[in-house]
């Protein structure tokens, strides 16, 4: 409960979520500590999920092997630091690591390509991605170096009026 | 059942943690056992991670001195808070000799470990690290803290985390009731997120005017009509409440009520209904007096709120305005919406996160672009010239035809088409200047914003013309009207004598039969006559908008989509294709309509009724028709924050609505046998008499006082100057705040050029590499190698040790982990960053006396700091 942002409650019920998912391999009872992970295409079909042009980014950032498999706790993990009690901070960090489609821990132009192209479902011309790209790199990019490092990433995101609102999963 | 043991695994700590403490002080012995009992479960439990260690055995030894001296302790523990700033190692090296000390150090460690379990939850660690510090964080708390006498907060600590937690779904919900509870807000955020702001911004002005029409409608309805029809004389009681026989047999014919003629016209909803009786019913109710301040207050109250919005609107654009750094950059990464979960409206948001994204680009393109700017404003002049051409053209042919109608009108048997004339031009003028105005704007190449702002500015102009006519036709039926008064006043004047007359003459002894309401001769009753044209411009304005959506979009869309099947071209393509949404046509038919409103309804107060149902109706119908019919502009645009122009073009045309209202008013004389205010020789006569009549003489006299144009005129003039003096000082604000922005925007070039030559290391970015490649990172400072070895449980015990050695080498008090824990001080986090700043200066020496140098205040927590310098 310390680890999270959540009551035991609300645990409880992510647990009934995360076996629903899988009732033949999650076991019910976790007092052993069973070590049984999921399959990221079972989880990115959640509802909260699916909609999401995100979902395998945001599935990979929080698994503990980097391949999407998440075990329970992982994802509370997730859910955790998706809910609204999250601080700021805490967001920033993994939402830098979503938007890091190629995880080399600095999100640069190819990245915001991807990113971008799943936001609006490819629709814009190429001319208008590279033009929002390049912007984008010269609006938060403040060591110069053409790609966002993290500290870039913090200082733009802090000073978004809606990212807390929006990076948040209700569940 | 069984998931509550599941939870229990997670959380038994806590929970039974909680227990113990309220419990601690009897059990503590039996507590004591319990615990290393689960301790070993827990041991079990940690996947692969050897077994908790020396030092552990260490501190039960040290903890069995401590509760010894428990009673002891109670009473330093203030002291031993207060000394909890100074980090751990720095007392490190004194704490054997004193117990007191120890148990000071101690509190410490355990402060530390309580700071770090309730921070725990906001570090970015993997859950399994997280779980295998907080154990290890807990259990070391509950050793020490039964030792200690502690922990009494926990439980009020886990009430506020619930309260909290209930507050932010307390506000959460609030949130969303507000958010339903504003009209249409879904419908119109839909139409927005396919059509883009601009389209959006018609529809919010829509909404916005609805709720201005709402509130004249009550005044109108509860000050007005309502009493009227409640407490007036009833209908068929006065010649005025009374068809006439002429009319009767045909009164209530549906096309004759189509024309608000018969029965709608002797109706509360028409000026001519009202009596002049001073009071009525049993509450006194002065309804001509009323009548007249609802009439002013209908234009002081739009005044009033359609100034206050600009002004806000003007506000909220200055107060926003200064965070355009990150336009992009927000877009990109805050615009997913990651509540959504129902693929419609993530669809929506699909869609209006392209079309946001559209906008901006447009407006980036537009602020690149640099072409032959000689050439542009040779066009922009030429385009100029061309639309007042037409402009003057437009006026120029609408007064001929106005002129001519007016011979027409003397003349007999003129055809169709002569009567007509002007209807015919004006509207053929509104079909085709339009789209040449829009023609020769795309001369002008501006941005679609500004382009729009000057169409409609173009247009509206155009439509002045329209208005112009209007009222001039108006002015001179008026003027007939008055004319005919005078005959047909004598006619009934003589009528009624007439009829006294000869009933006296018949027989002395009968009462006269008094005449039939409906067989008394009346005047023309200029005043309804007014409200009638206004009512019937508005139904006939509703019906030709309402065709004009269903035939323009609708069957057009239906004919394009569903014909392109089996036609020779492409239909969606090629000519006809899907319609646009014209903007500036609706904001303009939404104005001129408004200034309609505005101008009739003081002589048929029921006109805002029908208004308000017209903007209910074309709320839904045009939301279904632009999403069912419309496709979205080619260049999607943002409109401007502030609706502001249309504000404007409202203000201009509710002036200009103003000035008829309040000519007929003061300078017309009212209609002699209907409407509130008949027999008087002015309307406005009916303040003077209230005043007379129900106030105290001392009142009269002050007004009359403040009337004296000797008090007006300086009244005015102050109000000039300080209008003037405001305008200037808002002059100097907007300069100083344009002054910061720029400055603003100079400190962040300079931010960006320092960071460029810093190589930052933050304590953050680390934690986030550490999180993205475990155990790549060669180990560095104590706290790092603390996180490392904790983090890799399996087997990389190896590079754990040498961490665990040093903390232990350092503080024989069991201090080891604790003393590791030295949660992210202040100090440790500014070191590199100075660091870097100072690194220009590495091989300077420095002489050793520097008074006012940094070295002294920084000396702890930085020693490389002092060792470059010297």
């Amino acid at each position: 409960m310390d680890c999270t942002f959540f009551t035991r409650k609300e645990i409880l019920r992510l647990h009934g979520r995360y076996y629903e998912m899988a009732p033949n391999v999650v076991p019910m009872d976790y007092t052993k500590d069973p070590d049984v992970k999921l399959p990221m295409q079972l989880i990115i079909n959640m509802p909260e999920l699916k909609e999401n042009p995100f979902k395998e980014r945001i599935v990979s950032s929080f698994s503990e092997d980097g391949e999407g498999s998440l075990s329970f706790n992982d994802f509370v993990d997730m859910f955790s630091v998706l809910s609204e009690m999250a601080p700021r901070e805490l967001k920033a960090i993994y939402a830098f690591k979503i938007y890091d489609f190629n995880t080399d821990n600095f999100i640069c132009k190819a990245d915001l390509e991807k990113t971008l192209n799943k936001l609006t479902r490819e629709e814009l011309t190429a001319e208008e991605i590279t033009l929002v790209c390049e912007k984008v790199i010269e609006e938060a990019d403040m060591d110069g170096d053409g790609k966002l490092g993290f500290a870039d990433f913090e200082n733009m995101i802090s000073k978004a009026p809606d990212f807390l609102s929006t990076f948040h999963i209700r569940i | 059942k069984e998931e509550k043991e599941e939870d229990e695994s997670k959380e038994e700590d806590n929970g039974s943690q909680q227990n113990r403490v309220s419990r601690r002080k009897n059990y503590q012995r039996k507590n004591r056992n319990g615990k290393k009992a689960r301790e070993e479960g827990s041991q079990k439990k940690d996947r692969g991670k050897t077994a908790p260690n020396k030092d552990q055995k260490e501190s039960e030894n040290k903890e069995k001195k401590t509760t010894k001296r428990g009673k002891e302790g109670e009473n330093k523990q203030k002291k031993g808070r207060k000394n909890s700033t100074s980090s751990a190692s720095s007392n490190s090296s004194d704490e054997e000799s004193l117990s007191e000390e120890e148990l000071a150090m101690l509190k410490e460690q355990v402060e530390q470990k309580k700071k770090l379990i309730s921070t725990m939850r906001n570090k970015p660690w993997r859950m399994v690290k997280k779980l295998s510090v907080l154990r290890e964080a807990q259990d070391f708390v509950e050793k020490f803290e039964g030792a200690l006498g502690k922990g009494k907060g926990k439980k009020l600590y886990a009430y506020k985390m619930m309260m909290a937690k209930k507050w932010v779904k307390f506000k959460r919900d609030f949130e969303n009731f507000k958010t339903q509870c504003i009209p249409w807000e879904m419908k119109i955020k839909e139409v927005e997120s396919h059509f883009g702001s601009s389209v959006a911004s018609y529809f919010i002005f829509l909404r916005w005017m609805y709720g201005v029409n709402l509130v004249l409608f009550g005044l109108i309805f509860g000050l007005v009509i309502i009493p009227e029809v409640l407490m007036g004389m009833p209908y068929g009681s006065l010649p005025r409440k009374t068809v006439p026989r002429a009319e009767q047999a045909t009164a209530m014919d549906f096309s004759v009520l189509w024309d608000f003629e018969g029965y709608i016209k002797y109706s509360a909803l028409f000026y001519g209904y009202y009596n002049n009786q001073r009071t009525i019913g049993w509450l006194k109710y002065r309804l001509p007096m009323a009548y007249f301040m609802v009439g002013i207050s209908v234009f002081g109250y739009s005044l009033m709120v359609v100034i206050r919005s600009m002004a806000r609107n003007a506000n909220e654009s200055t107060a926003d305005g200064d965070d355009n750094n990150f336009i992009f950059s927000w877009k990109m990464f805050t615009s997913w919406d990651y509540l959504i979960g129902n693929p419609e409206t993530a669809d929506n948001k699909f869609a209006s996160i392209t079309t946001s994204f559209k906008e901006s680009i447009v407006d980036e393109q537009e602020s690149n672009k640099d072409e032959n700017i000689h050439l542009r404003r040779f066009l922009r002049v030429l385009a100029n010239v061309l639309i007042i051409c037409c402009l003057c053209g437009s006026g120029y042919l609408i007064y001929f035809v106005v002129k001519r109608s007016q011979t027409f009108s003397k003349m007999q048997n003129v055809g169709w088409y002569e009567r007509n004339e002007v209807e015919i031009v004006m509207s053929l003028l509104g079909m085709f200047c339009p789209p040449l105005f829009e023609t020769i704007a795309a001369l002008e190449n501006y941005h679609p914003r500004i382009g729009l702002k000057w169409q409609l500015g173009r247009i509206f102009a155009l439509f002045l013309g329209n208005l112009y006519t209007f009222l001039l036709a108006l002015m001179d039926d008026v003027n007939e009207k008055l004319a005919e008064e005078d005959v047909v006043k004598n006619i009934t004047h003589w009528t009624l004598l007439g009829h006294h007359n000869s009933s006296a003459g018949n027989d002395s002894a009968v009462t006269p039969a008094p005449l039939d309401p409906a067989d008394v001769p009346r005047g023309p009753c200029w005043e309804t006559t007014v409200g009638i044209e206004f009512v019937r411009l508005t139904v006939s304005d509703i019906l030709v908008t309402y065709i004009t959506i269903l035939v323009g979009d609708f069957i057009r869309a239906c004919f394009v989509r569903f014909v392109n099947y089996c036609w020779c071209w492409d239909l969606e393509a090629g000519f006809p294709s899907y319609a646009e949404f014209d903007i500036s046509g609706n904001v303009l038919g939404l104005v001129f309509n408004q200034g309609m409103i505005w101008m009739g309804s003081f002589y048929a107060p029921g006109l805002v009724g029908i208004n308000v149902l017209r903007l209910l109706t074309s709320m839904y119908f045009q939301c279904w028709a632009v999403m069912s019919s419309n496709v979205p502009h080619a260049r999607v645009f943002k409109a401007s924050k502030s609706n502001n122009f249309y504000m404007g073009l409202l203000l201009l045309i509710l002036f200009l609505s103003l000035l008829p209202v309040a000519y007929t008013i003061m300078s017309l004389p009212p209609s002699f046998d209907c409407g509130p205010f008949s027999g008087k020789k002015r309307m406005y006569d009916v303040i003077q008499e209230t005043i007379e009549l129900d106030f105290p003489l001392f009142v009269a006299k002050i007004f009359s006082y403040l009337a004296n144009p000797g008090l007006i005129i300086p009244a005015i003039l102050l109000m000039v100057l300080t209008i003037y003096y405001l305008n200037a000082v808002s002059k100097a604000y907007q300069r100083a705040n344009a002054e910061l922005k720029k400055k603003m925007q100079m400190q962040r070039e300079e931010e960006k050029n320092k960071r460029n030559n810093k190589a930052s290391t933050n304590p953050m970015l680390q934690d986030l590499e550490d999180l993205l490649t475990p155990s790549t990172k060669p180990e560095s400072p104590p706290k790092q190698a603390e996180d490392k070895k904790t983090e890799s449980p399996n087997g990389s015990s190896p590079a754990r040790k040498p961490g665990r050695g040093e903390g232990l080498a350092g503080s024989p008090m069991a201090g080891g982990r604790g003393a590791a824990f030295t949660a992210p001080s202040p100090v440790f986090v500014t070191q590199p960053r100075t660091l870097g700043a100072r690194a220009p200066y590495p091989g300077q020496p420095r002489p050793w006396g520097h008074p006012l140098g940094p070295v002294p205040g920084r000396g702890r927590g930085q020693p490389c700091y002092p060792r470059a310098a010297r």
